[in-house]
C-alpha cells in the first residue's frame, strides 16, 4: 500500500461511503420515531372522541356495562396521589442516597454496596415490587388495600432512578466549587445544602420527572395494591383506589365500544397529566437558572 | 489582622505516596511570600496543608506543625472549618458559585456562615469588592450572575469573596495562571495594596510576577521523579533573584531547568 501525500480530493469510495451511513442513521432515527407517533396518532385520534368534561368531572359509579357516558374523574384523583405519595417517599430517601454516595461514601464498602443493591433495584420488574407490597404490606401486616399501599409500590420503582440520576448530577458538580466553599470556612454540609445541591438543581429535577414518568403508567404493582373501583375515593389511605393506568386496563377488557373508546381517553389523559407535570418541572428549573437573571 | 505562619517539619502524603517532605518555614505579617519551583514539586500542596485544605483529598494527610501566632492548626481539637475561615484561599481556575449573583457570591461566606442583615451585607459586599478593585466595574450589576464576567473580573471576584470573611492570611494558588496580562497587573496591584491588611502567601510559576510581588520567595524543588518535594531555600526575593545561596536556585531562576 502506498501512502498518499498532499492534498487530494474526496474519493468517489469515501463520498459513497458518506453517503450510505448517511442514510443508514436516517433510517434509524424514523425507525426510533414511528412507533412513537404512531402510539401518538392512535391514542389522540381514538381518545379525543371521549376527551370532554363528563370524562374529567365523572367517575364509573352507576354506569351500565353498555351504557355511555362515564369519566375518569376517581382514576385521575388516585393517580395524582399516589404518583405525589410516592414521590414523597422516594424522592427524599433516593436524594439523601445519592448524596451519601458521592459526598460521604468515597467508594468505601458501604456505599459500593449501596451502588450494587440500587442497580439491582432498577432491574426489579414492576409486578414485583407490587407483589412485595401485597406480601408484606397488606398480607402480612394486615393492612387494607389502598392508594398509599400503590405509592408504596411505585416509590420502589422510583427510588433508583432518583438515586442514579442525582448521583450522576451531583458528580458533575466541579470539585472547584466545593473546595472554594470550604476555603470560605464553610462546613460540609451547608457546602452540600447551599452550594452543591442548588447547582445540580435542574438535572436532579429533570431526572425526578422521568422516575415521575416511569411509575405514572405503571399498572401490574397497582393491581395488586390499590385495586379497582369505579367510585371515587379521596382517601388514598383507606380502601381501595383507581389510577389511570388501571382504568384504561379495566376499560379496555370490557366488550363494549364505549368502554374501549373511554380507555383510550384515559391513556390520552395520562400522557396528557405526565406531560404536563414535566412542563411545571421544566418552568421551576427556569425561574430557578441564573440564565433568566442575565 | 495579620499574622504570622510558622511551619515546622511538614510532611504530606495522598495515600502512600508522600508529596512533600521535612519543610520548616515562617511566613512574615503583612507581607508577600512566593512559592516557586517546577510542577510538581509540591508547592500547591504545601500551600494546601497552611489553611488544611489538603486534607480535603481522599487519603490525604499530613505529618508536622503548622502554627498560627502560637497555635497550632493541626492540634486534636481544632476546627479545620475555622482554620479555613480563618485563612482564605484564591484558587488557579476563577471559581465563583454558578447560581449566586456578584453580590451573593462575595456575601457567600458570610451567609453561609450566620446571620447578618441585609445593611451589613451590603456594608462588606462593597467593601470588599472596593478591595479587590472591581466595585467600579460591578456596582451596577450586583444582581447578576457571577459567571457572567470575564476571567480576569472572576479571579478579582473570587478574591473579594476571600476577603469579604475578614482572614488574617491570604492563600493564592497561581491566581494568575488563566488570565490575560492586563487583568494579572489588575491582581498584581491588588496583592501589593493586599499586603497592608493581610499575609499573603502566592504560588507562581511566573518568576518575574515573583520578582515583581514578593518581599521573600521560597524555592521548592524534588530531587527526582517520584521523590518528595523540599524546600531549597527561602531568603529575600531580591537575594533569591539575585545571588541565592544554592546552585539549583541559581539554576532554576536563570533558567538552565524547569
Amino acid at each position: 500500500m502506498t501512502v498518499q501525500t498532499g492534498i487530494q480530493p474526496i474519493s468517489a469510495a469515501r463520498r459513497a461511503k458518506d453517503r450510505l451511513v448517511q442514510v443508514l442513521v436516517y433510517l434509524a432515527f424514523a425507525l426510533a420515531v414511528i412507533p412513537l407517533l404512531s402510539v401518538l396518532w392512535l391514542v389522540v385520534k381514538n381518545g379525543l372522541g371521549r376527551f370532554d368534561m363528563e370524562f374529567l368531572t365523572h367517575s364509573m359509579r352507576n354506569i351500565g356495562a353498555r351504557d355511555a357516558g362515564g369519566g375518569a374523574y376517581h382514576a385521575i384523583i388516585g393517580t395524582l396521589e399516589q404518583v405525589l405519595l410516592a414521590s414523597l417517599i422516594a424522592v427524599p430517601i433516593g436524594l439523601l442516597t445519592a448524596v451519601y454516595l458521592v459526598e460521604y461514601g468515597e467508594g468505601g464498602r458501604l456505599s459500593r454496596t449501596i451502588s450494587f443493591f440500587v442497580d439491582v433495584m432498577t432491574g426489579v420488574p414492576s409486578v414485583v415490587s407490587g407483589l412485595f407490597v401485597l406480601a408484606f404490606w397488606i398480607l402480612v401486616l394486615g393492612m387494607p388495600f389502598s392508594g398509599f399501599a400503590g405509592a408504596l409500590a411505585l416509590s420502589i420503582l422510583m427510588m433508583p432512578v432518583v438515586v442514579r440520576s442525582a448521583e450522576e448530577m451531583l458528580r458533575l458538580v466541579p470539585r472547584e466549587l466545593r473546595e472554594a466553599s470550604y476555603a470560605l470556612g464553610v462546613p460540609k454540609w451547608r457546602t452540600i445544602v447551599k452550594v452543591v445541591l442548588p447547582t445540580a438543581f435542574t438535572g436532579i429535577v429533570t431526572g425526578v420527572m422521568l422516575a415521575v414518568a416511569r411509575v405514572a403508567g405503571e399498572t401490574a404493582p397497582l393491581l395488586l395494591t390499590v385495586f379497582i373501583t369505579d367510585s371515587i375515593n379521596n382517601d388514598p389511605f383507606n380502601g381501595p383506589q383507581m389510577g389511570l393506568p388501571l382504568y384504561v386496563f379495566d376499560q379496555a377488557g370490557r366488550p363494549t365500544d364505549t368502554a374501549i373508546n373511554r380507555a383510550w381517553t384515559g391513556a390520552l389523559t395520562l400522557i396528557l397529566i405526565v406531560m404536563l407535570l414535566n412542563l411545571v418541572a421544566r418552568l421551576i428549573t427556569w425561574w430557578r437558572s441564573p440564565a433568566r437573571r442575565r | 489582622m495579620a499574622k504570622q505562619i510558622e511551619v515546622a517539619g511538614l510532611d504530606a502524603y495522598y495515600g502512600s505516596h508522600k508529596a512533600i517532605e521535612g519543610i520548616s518555614m515562617t511566613i512574615e505579617p503583612r507581607s508577600v511570600t512566593a512559592f516557586i519551583g517546577p510542577s510538581g514539586c509540591g508547592k500547591s500542596t504545601f500551600l494546601r496543608t497552611l489553611n488544611r485544605m489538603h486534607e480535603v483529598i481522599p487519603g490525604a494527610r499530613v505529618v508536622g506543625k503548622v502554627r498560627l501566632e502560637e497555635q497550632d492548626l493541626y492540634g486534636a481539637d481544632v476546627d479545620p472549618v475555622s482554620v479555613r475561615r480563618t485563612i482564605g484561599m484564591v484558587f488557579q481556575r476563577p471559581n465563583p458559585f454558578p447560581t449566586m449573583s456578584i453580590f451573593d457570591n462575595v456575601a457567600a461566606g458570610l451567609r453561609l456562615n450566620g446571620r447578618y442583615s441585609r445593611s451589613q451585607l451590603d456594608g462588606v459586599v462593597e467593601e470588599s469588592l472596593k478591595g479587590a478593585n472591581l466595585w467600579n466595574e460591578v456596582k451596577d450589576r450586583l444582581n447578576k450572575p457571577g459567571a457572567g464576567l470575564s476571567g480576569g473580573q472572576q479571579q478579582r471576584l473570587c478574591i473579594a469573596r476571600a476577603i469579604a470573611v475578614r482572614p488574617q492570611v491570604l492563600l493564592m494558588d497561581e491566581p494568575c495562571s488563566a488570565l490575560d496580562p492586563i487583568s494579572t497587573l489588575a491582581i498584581e496591584d491588588l496583592i501589593s495594596q493586599l499586603k497592608q491588611d493581610y499575609t499573603i502567601v502566592i504560588v507562581t510559576h511566573n518568576m518575574q510576577q515573583a520578582a515583581r510581588v514578593s518581599d521573600k520567595t521560597a524555592f521548592f524543588n524534588l530531587a527526582a521523579q517520584g521523590q518528595p518535594g523540599k524546600l531549597v531555600e527561602m531568603d529575600e526575593t531580591s537575594k533569591i533573584f539575585t545571588n541565592p545561596a544554592e546552585k539549583a536556585t541559581e539554576d532554576y531562576i536563570t533558567g538552565r531547568f524547569g
